[in-house]
């Protein structure tokens, strides 16, 4: 029995892992229709984003804007004016990418209320290969003022998000995965912004992750405790504003970290964990993540594996770190 | 109807004072960005003084009309438009560029009766264009006005906005175009060419009206002709001289963004 598609309770096994970019479109639409102020910009893509869910409901509030998005964006930034909150939807490449001066000044310097949400994010993209694979998302978004970054790790907690970033006032990007991936939260489960969800309580040390690394994270616990290594397993859904109470706590107790994130090394949820802890209180990183390099074509499963994004990747991580905790001490 | 609407001996009289106003919050700040500003003077004007429905005293009432300088490097004519209309006190216009001001280098929203903070080219076209969406979905009646540079017509962005404002059919927009034919490091046909100009905004479906942006005259007709004009956005392409009433700077790349010493000051307004 995969132990990736458990959390602590046997219920969850009989779930069928989903993209939580379905979570997304399917919330979007439930959104739509207690909230009249809901609208969403599109590039062409919302067949990908799900954001079609949302165009079939409610076409008067939907805008595919074409292959624009610098467009999309700017678009979404003056409709937000008008008492709209507005979605501006595409590829997580496409959008923080191409147009990011469009979410710098239109979104953030404006400080309005648009939530970039943007499927295709990571190397689980698959088959499209590197250009489609967006890995530098949280890097580029999280240093821009106003803005607020979510990385959802399953299909339950990708609507929660997107109800809360409807709700909250401000610029959000959010990153949803094209891939299906374990459902590892349950629907009574707390989700708040900024606030990390502790998954497994465990002693030698800590693994921070988010989005699809989450469950690698859980199967790596379930993995070490055979080998008798107790991990806390931390979802760190939203990666600014850190959860710096969480990390401090973390390393207080189990003295060594270790994150987890489908996104290179530099400038993402591990560095974002490195700058908290070397600022309130330093112990031995290790960072699981791309290293510095592009993706390519393959299945979501070969380019996890070949880009070092698996459970083993995290437990020899934690091997790693426990080792350096010890020679630190 | 505009809430406030000046006769053409007033606007014109104004114009004189907005081309001080200017220079002197250029001289008093140090470094700015006079060319475009100047350029653009009768198009504020007539804007502010004819054609929008604005109160200056409630700069955020729902019903405004709504402006939107997508050149936003021309803060000073945009302020000291704002403040001869009474945003704000014209005494601010000194702490220009200051730090702590609420004036800022390029256009921002702390200043009374901004309604986007831009700098970065290419960015206001889109955002009007998501206002007038806004509005036609909430059923309010008033209409957007975009200012756009020339150079900045060579973002591409713009291009992806003025598509987006043909398909929507958003005859509630106005997109002006100070076509004072200079840029930052020459001249914009030299750089890269617009032209020819009216005909690229046709073919993207726009209603194109060509004037001399200069003639108060000629922008209260061409105003009126986009406030009957049905089903489609309208441009209006607003040629004009950078550094409009300075000898000394007019049509020069030089004055783009660089502000009158004391002497040079005392020169320009001699000839106003």
């Amino acid at each position: 029995m995969d132990s990736r598609f458990r959390r602590n309770d046997k219920e969850q096994m009989e779930i069928k892992p989903t993209p939580t970019r379905d979570g997304f479109g399917e919330e979007l639409v439930a959104l739509g229709k207690i909230n009249p102020n809901v609208v969403v910009t599109s590039g062409d893509l919302e067949d990908a984003t799900r954001a079609e869910y949302f165009k079939k409901e409610f076409p008067d509030r939907f805008f595919n804007l074409g292959i624009t998005e610098q467009d999309v964006v700017g678009t979404a930034a003056g409709l937000s004016t008008q008492g709209y909150v507005a979605f501006a939807t595409s590829f997580a490449v496409f959008l923080t990418n191409r147009a990011y001066d469009m979410i710098r000044m239109d979104v953030c310097y404006n400080n309005l209320n648009v939530k970039v949400v943007c499927s295709h994010g990571g190397v689980t993209v698959g088959e499209d290969g590197a250009s489609a694979q967006c890995l530098e998302d949280f890097a580029i978004m999280r240093v821009l003022p106003h803005m607020r970054v979510i990385c959802p790790a399953d299909y339950i907690e990708a609507k929660k998000a997107t109800r809360a970033i409807t709700n909250t006032f401000g610029p959000f990007y959010m990153r949803t995965s094209r891939a299906p991936l374990p459902i590892i939260t349950k629907e009574e489960d707390v989700f708040d912004i900024g606030k990390a969800n502790i998954l497994r309580e465990g002693k030698e040390a800590t693994v921070i992750a988010c989005g699809v690394m989450v469950s690698e994270a859980l199967s790596a616990s379930d993995r070490l405790k055979a080998e008798g290594i107790s991990l806390k397993v931390v979802n760190m859904h939203t990666i600014k504003p850190i959860d710096v109470d969480m990390i401090v706590s973390c390393a207080k107790e189990t003295g060594a970290l270790v994150t987890a994130e489908e996104h290179q090394m530099a400038g993402g949820l591990g560095s974002a964990v490195a700058e908290v802890l070397g600022q309130y209180y330093p112990c031995p990183l290790e960072i699981v993540g791309v290293k510095d390099s592009f993706g390519e074509s393959g299945s979501p499963a070969q380019l996890l594996a070949h880009y070092g994004l698996k459970d083993i990747n995290i437990i020899e991580a934690v091997k790693k770190v426990i080792t350096r905790k010890i020679s630190h001490k | 109807m505009p809430t406030q609407t000046l006769d053409i001996e007033s606007l014109k009289k104004k114009a004189v004072v907005f081309r001080r106003d200017i220079l002197e919050t250029l001289e008093t700040a140090g470094s700015g960005h006079p060319g475009g500003s100047l350029s653009a003077v009768e198009i504020f004007l007539t804007l502010y003084g004819y054609q929008i429905n604005h109160k200056p005293l409630d700069p955020s009432w729902e019903g405004r009309d709504r402006v939107i300088v997508s050149k936003g490097h021309v803060s000073p004519v945009v302020y000291v438009t704002l403040a001869n209309f009474g945003y704000f006190p014209k005494e601010e216009l000194k702490t220009f560029r200051k730090f702590g001001s609420r004036l800022q280098g390029h256009v921002h929203t702390k200043v009374p009766g901004v309604e986007f903070n831009t700098g970065s080219l290419g960015h206001g076209l889109s955002f009007a264009n998501g206002i007038a969406l806004g509005a036609r979905m909430r059923a309010r009646n008033f209409k957007v006005y975009c200012v756009t540079g020339d150079g900045e017509l060579q973002e591409g962005s713009v291009w992806e906005a003025a598509m987006s404002a043909a398909h929507y059919k958003l005859d509630h927009l106005c997109t002006i175009v100070d076509y004072n034919k200079v840029q930052e490091n020459g001249p914009t046909n030299e750089i890269k060419n617009l032209e020819p100009l009216g005909k690229k905004w046709a073919a993207f479906g726009w209603h194109v009206i060509e004037i001399d942006g200069h003639s108060i005259e000629a922008l209260k007709k061409a105003f009126d002709e986009f406030s009957i004009t049905k089903g489609k956005p309208t441009v209006i392409i607003a040629n004009t001289v950078k550094g409009k009433g300075v000898s000394f700077m007019e049509g020069k790349s030089a004055w783009h963004g660089k502000a009158p010493n004391k002497e040079q000051l005392a020169e320009a307004l001699k000839e106003l």
